[in-house]
């Protein structure tokens, strides 16, 4: 990049790529693998679930997953109260190989929001039982600061329901958590397109997690290419500066010597 | 591989039938196993998967000193795709 970046960092590990991709809704897990290719992440969430007991014959989701490049991070997709989400953390952490947790509590079926008094009380407590909680919130300053003040090592503001592709609601939020937090801030949920990540990324977030973007595009491999270079280009236009929005006209060219005047 | 969901009790004098819980469903054994037995007779890889007993984490470590016996609840999670 052009400008001197800061490394991506969320509680002493680094990260190359701040797109962080899921791992959900793929065709195929041989076209999640090429897409988790294209997007260049190095951080992909995966669900804790019930193995199948009557049929084995179902493939490994880990056999498509690079390991050795891809950073895993368990989610509790899924729960709906503070003791099934810190279950569901406890044994994504004993079937993974780190404490990390994407915590998700969810209030509400239809919307798939967060039950935010839940997802305070379930980061407190995986805090303590020494997990690094990135947890999956609404876009609410003040939540996000009691999520911080629990623990959370980075706070994860939807942009908008999940899997909706809406893009960010509420911007000015977004804007607002980035510059009250001192942890990383992860638009998490709303994505619909590469233009969705960059307006993220222009409002200072320090990376983008999505997975129903890339996965459900007519072309995911192609989508996924385009979200790395638009959380790369949001994040040199955030770094960059923008100018000042005003009201009207300002001439780009000289508006003297103009020719016949 | 044998069938797994029909599996049938088994009684003689050495052993008593033993029926535990398994991710939510009845499931019968010949005799009390340990996890690492139940996993190998399920054909489930143990480096892949997380394991509760009776709501207890086991660590893997632990699989096979853990015995799970009659009446016993079992879970066995992986990870699948996700967001």
């Amino acid at each position: 990049m052009a400008i001197a970046d800061a490394p991506f960092t969320i509680a002493g590990r680094t990260f190359k790529s701040r797109l962080i991709v899921g791992t959900g809704k793929y065709a195929s897990h041989a076209v999640m693998a090429q897409a988790h290719a294209a997007s260049g992440a190095d951080m992909v969430t995966v669900a804790v679930r019930r193995v199948n007991i009557s049929d084995r014959s179902r493939e490994s989701l880990l056999d498509y997953i690079d390991t050795s490049r891809m950073f895993i991070l368990p989610n509790t997709a899924g729960c709906y109260s503070t003791d099934e989400a810190v279950r569901t953390a406890m044994l994504g952490r004993e079937a993974g190989l780190s404490n990390w947790v994407k915590l998700e509590v969810i209030g509400d079926e239809r919307t798939l929001f967060p039950d935010n008094e839940a997802l305070v009380e379930a980061t407190r407590i995986l805090v303590r039982e020494g997990f690094v909680v990135l947890p999956y919130t609404s876009d609410d300053p003040i939540v996000c600061r009691k999520l911080e003040d629990a623990g959370a090592a980075a706070v994860m503001p939807l942009g908008a329901p999940i899997g909706s592709g809406l893009g960010i609601q509420n911007v000015n939020n977004i804007r607002i958590i980035r510059e009250f937090s001192r942890v990383p801030v992860i638009v998490d949920a709303g994505v619909g397109t590469a233009s969705d990540s960059t307006i993220a990324m222009e409002l200072g977030a320090d990376g983008v997690l999505m997975n129903t973007a890339i996965a459900g595009a007519q072309e995911p491999i192609a989508m996924a290419e385009a979200m790395k270079y638009a959380v790369m280009a949001g994040r040199l236009a955030y770094l960059a500066g923008r100018i000042p929005k005003k009201m009207y006209a300002t001439a780009s060219s000289p508006v003297e010597g103009l020719v016949g005047r | 591989m044998s069938s797994l969901s029909s599996n049938p009790v088994q009684y003689n004098s050495a052993s008593q039938p033993v029926r535990i819980t398994l991710n939510g469903d009845p499931y019968d054994l010949d005799q009390p196993l340990s996890v690492q037995e139940l996993l190998d007779r399920l054909n489930i890889d143990s480096r892949r998967v997380a394991v509760e007993h009776n709501k207890v984490i086991v660590k893997r470590a632990a699989f096979a000193a853990t015995l799970v016996g009659d009446g016993d609840t079992v879970e066995i999670v992986n990870f699948v795709g996700g967001g």
